[in-house]
């Protein structure tokens, strides 16, 4: 299934092929980036946010950051294992650490985001 | 074995040289201090006065009876108590502290003389105005210098901490903007990258949102880029200068020009003011407000050893807008203008956004500033500054063999490095910083700015001789080049002479303990 990536790190890939539920977290790199995440605050079902609104907010031993809505739409579900257990997001970004699952409202933003190889390039620079 | 008569061996030739256990968990007068709460038990106390005889409670009842649970330590258990803490306390006064854009320098004896003096440290901020005349005239004398040193024409003088200043400087820039009636459009303010994270804190706690100013590759504004980001909802920028990778913002000008023709205000974080106080005067260079940390650049104890101050200078356009109290003076006496009234018939076009404080700020703080001030006079101040920039400098040059600066050329009062150096060793600034307190020396600030990978920030101040400067710096390449010749290990290991080794940051923060609880059957008695 495709994955997308943001120039923030942040990823969404579709919950089912075909689906109009995206799946929405930090990348791997991100957080290797910010070493052992210690705190993660998700936004409730049912808010809308606009492409690069505060999203979320994920703490590590080193530094707070927030995350971007990588794309416009509604949350439809947060990931509430994460909140209860920031290590996870350490463990498995791509995979069981997702943040949340949005219903996106313009699908045509992800065509602008970076492909699994063009993310891997951009990080390696 | 050569013996004396008492048959006390003289010589350590049998002393064995590994390090063994002690019995007490002590280093020699290395303490293992317990918590207060474990020192004492909770029926003592370090006053012994007899029960009162044939004085009934007058309580109805309500008196407790159960253990209050508060440390009873009589005087000499108190007493050792804090003294081992303290001695567990890496201090300016026992060494070089290098953190950067903390200007941790020397805290001259005089200032506490002065302090002490009971005319001032007796002082209750509620004596009539009348008994207390030379208090207010050490107000108004110091904020006459802080307006002469920054050639601005306000100053407020009650904000009790840089951060505090900072809230003093927007509060007045919103009301300025209030008061023209922009500040429902004005709601964007701009700081850099590198900016203290104070700076987007007190821009949000006064309802502004904030946007990243980017930097260019010197490390300076990018004036381009700012000059593209300002507009008609732009209420101003927070900049710091010299900013925090240690250099000065020679466009800083032009900035506040292009801020003022986009009608926004300029606030300039005076964090690093002891690298140019005496030699370039903030009101030149179009700032509209500062504030002035004297814990920092005025010799005022700092850092866990005294609080904070920091008084705030102001612009002609956003003095009308100065909180209260404040003094004034009329024929060499002084009194306190104290409410937004008194201050609309005291000044003409004064419309104050209020009050910060209960009283008139760190009175302590005033007394060792300016004490400090007068004894150095002008000149004084100026070689000061001159002296943190070439110690700096110094630091950077001796330093630049064996470590990689962030930013080429000079620097200011600060010397940034980064973590190139340390490549593929293995060894990272937290690392290289944890080796650094075996040394016997505070670290420089880690991490900070975030423009800078790995950034190591040295602030040495103008408090430390060539021959500190030199150790400390012999110290440091010498760590340099261990990590380069692959001993990783022993940095990983390090602090290891430190009364604790390294912390688990990630179980503290993931599972933090917050509250001491007594061991329970103590607790139940």
């Amino acid at each position: 299934m495709t994955v997308r990536y943001t120039k923030d790190h942040e990823y969404v890939r579709a919950e089912t092929e075909g689906g109009d539920v995206y799946i929405v977290g930090i990348s791997k790199h991100a957080a290797e980036q910010l070493g052992d995440v210690v705190f993660v605050e998700l936004p409730d079902a049912g808010k809308t946010f606009k492409k690069g609104d505060d999203m979320a907010v994920v703490e590590s031993v080193k530094a707070a950051s927030d995350v971007y809505a990588p794309i416009s739409g509604e949350i439809v579900e947060a990931n509430n294992a994460i909140v209860d257990e920031p290590a996870k997001v350490n463990e498995d970004a791509e995979g069981a650490a997702w943040f949340v699952k949005m219903k996106p409202s313009d699908p045509a933003e992800l065509d602008a985001m970076m492909d699994e190889a063009a993310y891997a390039a951009f990080i390696a620079e | 074995m050569t013996m004396n008569a008492q048959g006390r061996p003289t010589r350590s030739d049998d002393v064995a040289t590994s390090e063994a256990p002690t019995f007490t968990g002590n280093k020699a007068l290395q303490i293992e201090e317990d918590l207060i709460f474990e020192v004492g038990d909770f029926n003592g106390t370090g006053v012994d006065l007899p029960e009162p005889e044939g004085a009934p409670s007058r309580l109805g009842g309500m008196e407790r009876t159960s253990v209050i649970g508060l440390p009873g330590l009589s005087e000499p258990e108190t007493m050792r108590h804090y003294v081992r803490l303290s001695q567990k306390n890496y201090a300016i006064d026992m060494g070089p502290f290098p953190l950067g854009s903390c200007t941790m320098k020397h805290n001259p004896r005089l200032n506490e003389k002065v302090a002490r003096m009971p005319g001032f440290a007796d002082l209750h901020p509620l004596t009539p105005e009348a008994q207390c005349q030379g208090a207010l005239e050490v107000i108004d004398a110091l904020g006459h210098w802080l307006k002469e040193l920054t050639g601005m024409p306000a100053v407020a003088m009650s904000p009790k901490a840089g951060a505090h200043g900072e809230l003093c400087g927007m509060m007045a820039i919103k009301a300025a903007l209030e008061a023209c009636g922009d500040a429902a459009t004005r709601t964007r303010v701009l700081a850099p990258e590198s900016a203290h994270g104070t700076n987007p804190a007190t821009a949000v706690q006064c309802g502004f949102t904030v946007d990243e100013i980017p930097a260019d590759k010197t490390g300076r504004v990018d004036l381009a880029a700012l000059k593209e980001m300002l507009g008609p909802d732009v209420a101003g920028i927070m900049v710091t200068n010299p900013n925090t990778c240690g250099l000065f913002e020679r466009d800083i000008r032009a900035i506040a020009d292009a801020v003022h023709e986009a009608g926004g205000y300029f606030y300039c974080d005076g964090a690093n003011f002891n690298a140019i106080a005496g030699k370039v005067k903030p009101g030149d260079l179009g700032v509209d407000a500062m504030h002035i940390n004297l814990h920092k650049t005025f010799s005022t104890p700092h850092g866990g050893g005294g609080p904070g101050s920091g008084p705030t200078v102001l612009s002609a356009a956003l003095a009308p807008f100065a909180p209260v109290p404040y003094v004034t003076e009329e024929n060499g006496s002084f009194s306190l203008v104290e409410t937004r009234r008194a201050a609309k018939e005291e000044g003409e076009g004064a419309r104050s956004f209020g009050r910060m404080t209960a009283f008139h700020g760190q009175m302590g703080m005033f007394t060792r500033a300016l004490s400090y001030m007068m004894s150095h006079g002008a000149d004084g101040i100026a070689q000061a500054a001159e002296d943190a920039v070439l110690n700096a400098n110094y630091v950077q040059a001796r330093l630049k063999s064996e470590m990689t600066t962030a930013f080429d050329g000079y620097c200011m009062h600060e010397a940034l490095f980064d973590d190139r150096f340390l490549k593929d060793t293995g060894v990272e600034t937290i690392d290289f910083a944890k080796a650094m307190i075996d040394e016997g020396y505070h670290p420089m600030t880690m991490y900070f700015p975030l423009v800078v990978h790995g950034a190591m920030l040295i602030e040495p101040t103008e408090s430390e001789s060539k021959r500190e400067l030199d150790q400390f710096c012999d110290a440091l390449l010498s760590l340099a080049k261990r990590a380069k010749s692959g001993d990783a290990g022993a940095f990983k290991a390090a602090p290891v002479h430190a009364p604790r080794r390294r912390l688990d940051e990630t179980a503290a923060a993931r599972k933090p303990v917050l509250r001491w609880t007594p061991p329970v059957a103590e607790a139940a008695e």
